[in-house]
């Protein structure tokens, strides 16, 4: 429970759920995702980089093990879905993979660990899941969308890629427009339903940890099982993040 | 939903990361992997050609004991057949010697004996006519008579 009887439950749980921001509207950054987000894709990319810088083909030690089953496994998922040649979308699924899953893995934290930890130096607010920011995950899906327009031009071309959202389903020309509004729902639908996605499902695993947090004495095999459930949504959300990634890249590198 | 500047921070990290990964991270472990199978692949090839190998060897190695084998019997074989004819020579030869041996020695035996009888004879003869001499000293003429010793001493 936050700090006394004195604020109720919901202010409890709209506390926990404000950013640390700094500036107004628009401006405003939120240093909190910002620090976390970065904090932690600095820490995969220091553990993966310092087994790169020594990557052996002889016997690999234990943490250059771990990290090849995962560089391995992401390897294995593009190429089961992405048959072509192309130098981004692997690194980028495992950046994708490896970035999510530990910014979900902070919904593991207990949920007034950090913050008052940071209450003690004076800061107030603090949501230590990145991805339960909208911000980040449509940074993240923004990202995407971002390579699936630039490679949908660079294989198709401009003239191909427009065609190809105009021509189908249906193949008459009087209903082009009609095509063209069906293709743009879908193409965007993609990074919408992507950040929507792995936001909504950590935010609402934040907010019922926060639940959990105001029930009392209760809370803690209650906190248990929810977290135990977690096992499977953090890893998922992560997953599903890096498939669909791949998914719609291929997508965009197919031509009709 | 308050959308803002975070989300261009997010992305320029989100950039940043990805390009860095692909540059510094992506490219060097995946070539370990790949550098790693490979040499795994070579090696159970390897063993594999080996194990096959092995097998020839053994086959050939087996079929050459068995020729050495056979070759020795062979060898023995002959030796043994050799050896009974060396035997067999020398026994000829020692019987053939023996048999000479034998022959000269029954001839040289012969001869003297020839030879002692001769001299026998003579002295036989000279004692006879000796001994007749003497008993018929006065009354037999030896020259006379010359032909009647002899035929005498023809006859011993």
């Amino acid at each position: 429970m936050a700090s006394g009887a004195e604020i109720t439950s919901q202010e409890y749980i709209k506390h926990h759920l404000q950013n640390l921001t700094v500036g107004e509207g628009f401006w405003a950054l939120h240093i909190d995702t910002l620090g976390w987000s970065i904090f932690l894709g600095a820490i995969f990319l220091y553990i993966f980089r310092s087994v790169a810088k020594q990557a052996s083909t002889g016997v690999p030690g234990k943490l250059q093990c771990a990290v090849e089953m995962i560089v391995e496994f992401v390897d294995d998922s593009v190429k089961s879905t992405f048959h072509g040649k192309n130098p981004v979308i692997a690194p980028l699924a495992l950046t994708i993979f490896v970035w999510v899953l530990l910014m979900n893995a902070m919904d593991w934290v207990p949920v007034d660990l950090i913050p008052r930890i940071f209450e003690m130096f004076g800061v107030h607010y603090m949501k230590a899941v990145p991805t339960t920011d909208p911000n980040m995950t449509f940074a993240l899906a923004l990202g995407v969308f971002a390579l699936i327009i630039y490679y949908s031009i660079k294989v198709k071309g401009v003239s191909g890629f427009i065609k190809e959202l105009t021509t189908q389903p249906f193949g008459h020309w009087s209903l082009y427009p009609v095509n063209f509004v069906l293709e743009m729902v879908t193409l965007l639908a993609r990074p919408l339903s992507l950040a929507l996605r792995l936001f909504g499902n950590l935010y609402a695993g934040e907010l019922i940890f926060l639940l959990i947090a105001t029930i009392g004495l209760f809370q803690l095999p209650v906190h248990f099982l929810w977290a135990a459930f977690h096992l499977l949504v953090i890893p998922l959300q992560a997953f599903i993040f890096m498939m669909l990634t791949i998914l719609y890249l291929s997508l965009a590198h197919e031509d009709h | 939903m308050n959308l803002n500047m975070t989300l261009i921070g997010e992305l320029i990290a989100f950039i940043v990361f990805v390009i860095f990964c692909m540059k510094y991270v992506w490219p060097p472990i995946i070539g370990a992997i790949e550098d790693r199978q490979a040499t795994i692949a070579d090696g159970l090839a390897a063993s594999d050609r080996a194990a096959k190998e092995l097998e020839l060897a053994q086959d050939k190695a087996t079929a050459q004991l068995k020729e050495a084998k056979a070759q020795a019997a062979e060898i023995i074989e002959a030796a043994k057949k050799r050896d009974a004819q060396i035997v067999e020579e020398a026994a000829a030869k020692a019987q053939a010697e023996k048999e000479k041996i034998l022959a000269a020695g029954h001839a040289e035996i012969e001869t003297e004996r020839n030879q002692a009888r001769e001299e026998l004879r003579q002295q036989v003869a000279v004692l006879a006519v000796a001994g007749a001499e003497k008993i018929l000293e006065r009354s037999i003429d030896a020259a006379a008579h010359s032909d009647i010793l002899d035929k005498l001493v023809a006859e011993l």
